[in-house]
């Protein structure tokens, strides 16, 4: 994307019913970001990527892509927009009766017209990306809870999506398979110029590849900080100083 | 990459370079929104003797359409023994190769789509059966063992989850079933109707209908309406709850989830099946009075005087054993392909198939095993 903000958030509030998660988010996420959603458990994270990929409208604000008022514009340009987002969800939702391999397929076959050589060339290249090569051939409930998370990775990939938005993508990663991950979304940006929005708790990847992020406070619901994190964790709110450097500073 | 590059197309040509190198150079726009060529293509020419190739890019975008194209094409190679220079290539992609190639390939197989013929699947389906029986014994056993717990207070039962389910089962069922009793009823009337007019003995559609509806034909509707609607219901909660290793969780506790789970389902049918089933008799008793005294002109307490007459006690006992037999063996197939359910979302859909499947099969077999057990004993 050659816009210079791919997203932006204004004045946003996500809720359930009745009952507010986070009020009055307002970030901006850069091309070529490597963005981190922080918060703890329940703060809201998973369900503010839900109104960022178009599961969840939200009560109040907007979110901006290149511009575009997603949940305010037509349908046709509602799905083009959702078309170039790659989504990774927390508990991994492949498709059960699918294989790994045709998981990463049908989206491929849905929205391109690349001769079926080519797709299985992609699918084994992304498998093998995900550090699960030879593992096309098999279905979800035969992979390990760490597979499956890479595997989701793989398909949320599939299409070379212009931001990635993913859910907790370590989370349950061997410390290797953890790193692994985080060079490859760092390869991802580089190659592809693949923007990039994650939930994570990993210490090391918030300090170590994220250059942006945001920080939602499960108490008093709305986002306490924002930023570079690796400036957050000495110029920060106290909150966020403590979550960074586990309680122990 | 980018869609709003400008939309020239993909352009591919080779050129021999000294002796026996080719240079693949590649322009234009490879993404994926176009039909990229497949590298089999190149395969003649690459035949041709050739030892070392090297490659000449100049692209507006590319993406993993392009990575793909140049992948395959080094798998081409490297079965031809040919020697590839990469660093024509822009470093990007260089990159997420080299990535993609440090990771160790697993040469495991999964279970995968069977390949095999028709006659053989039905084969292996038939042995499945088979091979099925000690698994259903074996559950069956730990039924008995688990209502023995019960009865010697082991164990309590669950009197909540037993009112949830009776509840579930009796009432919530009652407006199928009585739906399809009267039907049934109705059916029964005209049928003898038509079969007793020939010997001018019409009030005999009271017999027929009484005794039919009592002794076979309300157990058995009940029974197969309690084996779509409930049984089903069974295997898929229980299924569900394997599938999210709820069941697991039991076991790790040392909690039997039989006693937990397959009691209460038991003890709830074996109750409201037989109840169901003289709700049944009574309302396709009453279809076949309202037919007869409406359509055939026969009055109505000489109809309900010939009915009772037709019924006595043993008719009823009859009745309810059957019900109560039904009733088990529904509550058993839930319960049993519940809890041999697979790991995901389509084993809970076959779960729920087999548990109607095989509560029908079991009620048709107990149904003639005990048509010709009372027949033996004169009731
Ligand atoms: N479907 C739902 N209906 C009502 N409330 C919900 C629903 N899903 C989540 N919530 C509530 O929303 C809040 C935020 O949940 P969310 O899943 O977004 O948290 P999270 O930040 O992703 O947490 P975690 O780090 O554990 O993944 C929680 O308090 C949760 O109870
Ligand atoms: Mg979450």
């Amino acid at each position: 994307m050659k816009a210079k903000h791919p997203l932006k958030i204004q004045n946003l509030t996500i809720a359930y019913g009745e009952k507010v998660i986070q009020r009055d988010l307002n970030f901006t996420v850069n091309t070529g970001d490597i963005f981190v959603i922080i918060g703890g458990n329940g703060s809201g994270k998973s369900t503010l990527m839900r109104s960022l990929v178009g599961l969840q409208p939200p009560t109040q604000g907007t979110v901006l892509y290149e511009g575009l008022d997603f949940w305010n514009v037509d349908h046709a340009e509602h799905e083009r927009i959702k078309r170039r987002l790659g989504v990774m969800f927390q508990g991994g939702a492949l498709w059960s009766s699918l294989t790994l391999a045709e998981n990463l397929a049908l989206p491929l076959n849905q929205y391109t017209d690349l001769s079926p050589g080519l797709v299985d060339e992609i699918v084994s290249l992304k498998l093998a990306l995900v550090g699960l090569a030879g593992y096309g051939d098999f279905y979800p409930a035969e992979l390990s809870g760490g597979m499956k998370k890479r595997a989701s990775l793989a398909r949320a990939m599939a299409l070379d999506p212009d931001i990635l938005l993913i859910d907790e993508p370590s989370a349950g990663l061997d410390p290797l398979n953890a790193r692994h991950l985080d060079n490859l979304i760092l390869e991802l940006r580089e190659s592809l110029g693949t923007t990039i929005v994650l939930v994570t708790h990993e210490l090391p990847s918030i300090l170590g590849i994220c250059n942006n992020s945001v920080f939602l406070d499960a108490e008093t619901r709305t986002m306490i900080d924002s930023g570079n994190p690796k400036e957050a964790v000495h110029s920060g709110d106290p909150k966020v100083r403590t979550f960074l450097t586990r309680g122990e500073a | 990459m980018s869609r709003d590059d400008n939309r020239e197309r993909w352009q591919l040509q080779t050129s021999r370079t000294g002796g026996n190198g080719l240079e693949v150079a590649f322009t234009g726009r490879w993404c994926m929104d176009q039909a990229l060529p497949f590298p089999d293509r190149l395969a003649a020419e690459l035949a041709d003797g050739i030892d070392r190739l090297t490659f000449k890019t100049d692209l507006s975008s590319w993406d993993s359409g392009f990575l793909a194209f140049i992948s395959r094409l080094l798998k081409l190679c490297e079965e031809r023994k040919i020697r590839v220079e990469r660093e024509g290539l822009p470093e990007g992609v260089r990159q997420l190769l080299a990535m993609a190639e440090a990771a160790p390939v697993q040469k495991l197989a999964g279970t995968g789509q069977s390949d095999e013929s028709l006659l053989f699947r039905m084969g292996s389906a038939m042995l499945a059966v088979f091979r099925d029986g000690p698994a259903m014994l074996g559950f069956l056993g730990e039924i008995i063992i688990s209502f023995s717990r019960l009865a010697t207070g082991k164990i309590r039962m669950r009197w909540g989850d037993l009112w949830w389910e009776v509840e579930e089962a009796g009432p919530r069922a009652l407006l199928i079933v009585s739906v399809i009793s009267f039907l049934v009823g109705l059916i029964l009337a005209y049928l003898g109707a038509d079969q007793l007019r020939m010997v001018g003995a019409q009030i005999f559609i009271a017999d027929l209908v009484a005794i039919g509806m009592v002794r076979e034909v309300g157990a058995l509707m009940t029974g197969v309406i309690i084996a779509g609607r409930t049984g089903s219901a069974f295997a898929a909660k229980l299924g569900t709850m394997q599938v999210n290793e709820e069941i697991d969780a039991f076991r790790t506790l040392g909690i039997s989830p039989i006693d937990f789970l397959v009691l209460p389902r038991m003890v709830a049918l074996i109750l409201m099946v037989p109840l169901l089933t003289l709700y049944a008799s009574f309302v396709g008793i009453l279809a076949g009075l309202l037919i007869s005294t409406t359509i055939f002109g026969i009055g109505l307490f000489e109809y309900y005087n010939q009915t009772v007459a037709a019924l006595d006690l043993s008719h009823f006992m009859v009745g309810l054993v059957k019900g109560t037999v039904y009733g088990s063996v529904v509550a058993y197939s839930g319960c049993l392909r519940g809890m041999q359910c697979g790991r995901n979302a389509t084993a809970v859909g076959e779960a729920a198939t087999s548990a109607v499947v095989t509560g029908i099969l079991l009620i048709t077999i107990s149904a003639s095993v005990l048509t010709v057990f009372f027949y033996q004993l004169g009731i």
